[in-house]
């Protein structure tokens, strides 16, 4: 099952893939847009300081997503020694950065109509902050060592500590008495979000997740690429 | 109506804020990253152009590198 991760078959897909990706994540996106800040209806006691969550509630989603993607994905590179995973996993990361961001600078945004302050060291939003250093942490250690054995050591048991926080972010509103408001949409359960405003956020989310795909594609064959001008040295 | 939207009943300042916040970080991700690939395809092929011609074929005979070749959109071979 492990040769499907093969870098020869998957070179063949990612190499091609970015360009059709880009067209739909742009498709995507303009709809999502549209609906967000035209179509979809202002909450009524938020009014339309609302449509900040298009933004903010799919960034944390998809940066918690890839977190645990890449945990897991050290987690097999540690214990099957899987040569492909760390570059999957290394490709992943600024992404998930890039969102984890995003998710802390325009919930920042929204909590000042909401909340009257930018910032508050809420549960949630401090463990979300933690989170931002394990991604900072965990690109450095790529950076930081010479050998590639260390580097990938010391990257997957840093992303396999940094998997503790991810249940923390996710019950943090439960656990504790917190600023930010309860999870609206359950998988499990009812979600309390209308569905004229749950479109538009399923959208969004489709183009986020399209393009945080595209931004791995690229920076996969980057990787690859790397590599093999290393091996052209050897030949 | 276009006025509707950019004010959004006070709360525009800050609604447009966090969207061109985010798509200005997609903007920049995206440049970085394309840079860096366009960068190690150009070295690929600056490298691989110096080979033998000996050594070319033994390159071409690996899957991933022959993958490269095919599509590197600076690949003069």
């Amino acid at each position: 099952m492990l040769n499907y991760f093969d870098p020869n078959k998957i070179f063949a897909f990612t190499s091609r893939a970015p360009k059709y990706v880009f067209f739909i994540f742009v498709i995507t996106l303009t709809v999502g847009l549209l609906e967000a800040l035209v179509l979809s209806p202002e909450d009524y006691i938020q009014s339309d300081s609302v449509r900040i969550m298009y933004v903010h509630v799919p960034s944390a989603w998809i940066s918690l997503g890839i977190f645990t993607l890449i945990a897991i994905l050290s987690f097999g590179s540690l214990f099957f020694k899987n040569k492909n995973f760390p570059i999957i996993s290394k490709s992943l990361a600024p992404s998930g950065l890039v969102f984890n961001i995003i998710a802390l600078v325009t919930g920042s945004i929204w909590g000042k109509p909401t909340w009257g302050t930018w910032w508050a060291w809420d549960a949630r939003i401090t463990s979300m902050l933690i989170l931002a250093f394990f991604y900072l942490i965990y690109i450095l250690a790529w950076r930081v060592f010479e050998k590639e054995e260390i580097k990938i050591k010391v990257s997957s048991i840093i992303a396999i500590l940094g998997l503790v926080n991810i249940p923390i972010i996710k019950y943090s509103v439960d656990w504790w008495s917190t600023l930010h408001q309860p999870s609206s949409v359950n998988l499990l359960s009812k979600t309390s979000i209308d569905q004229s405003m749950l479109v538009p956020l399923a959208i969004m989310t489709a183009a986020f997740a399209l393009f945080s795909f595209l931004i791995f594609l690229m920076k996969y064959n980057t990787e690859l690429i790397k590599l093999k001008n290393k091996g052209l040295d050897r030949l | 109506m276009i006025k509707e939207i950019v004010l959004m009943n006070g709360y525009g300042i800050y609604v447009l804020s966090a969207f061109s916040f985010t798509l200005i970080s997609f903007a920049v991700l995206y440049l970085t990253i394309k840079f860096q690939l366009v960068r190690e395809q150009i070295k690929f092929n600056r490298k691989f152009a110096n080979l033998t011609s000996e050594k070319i074929e033994s390159a071409k005979k690996q899957k991933l590198y022959r993958e490269i070749i095919i599509n590197t959109s600076t690949s003069k071979i």
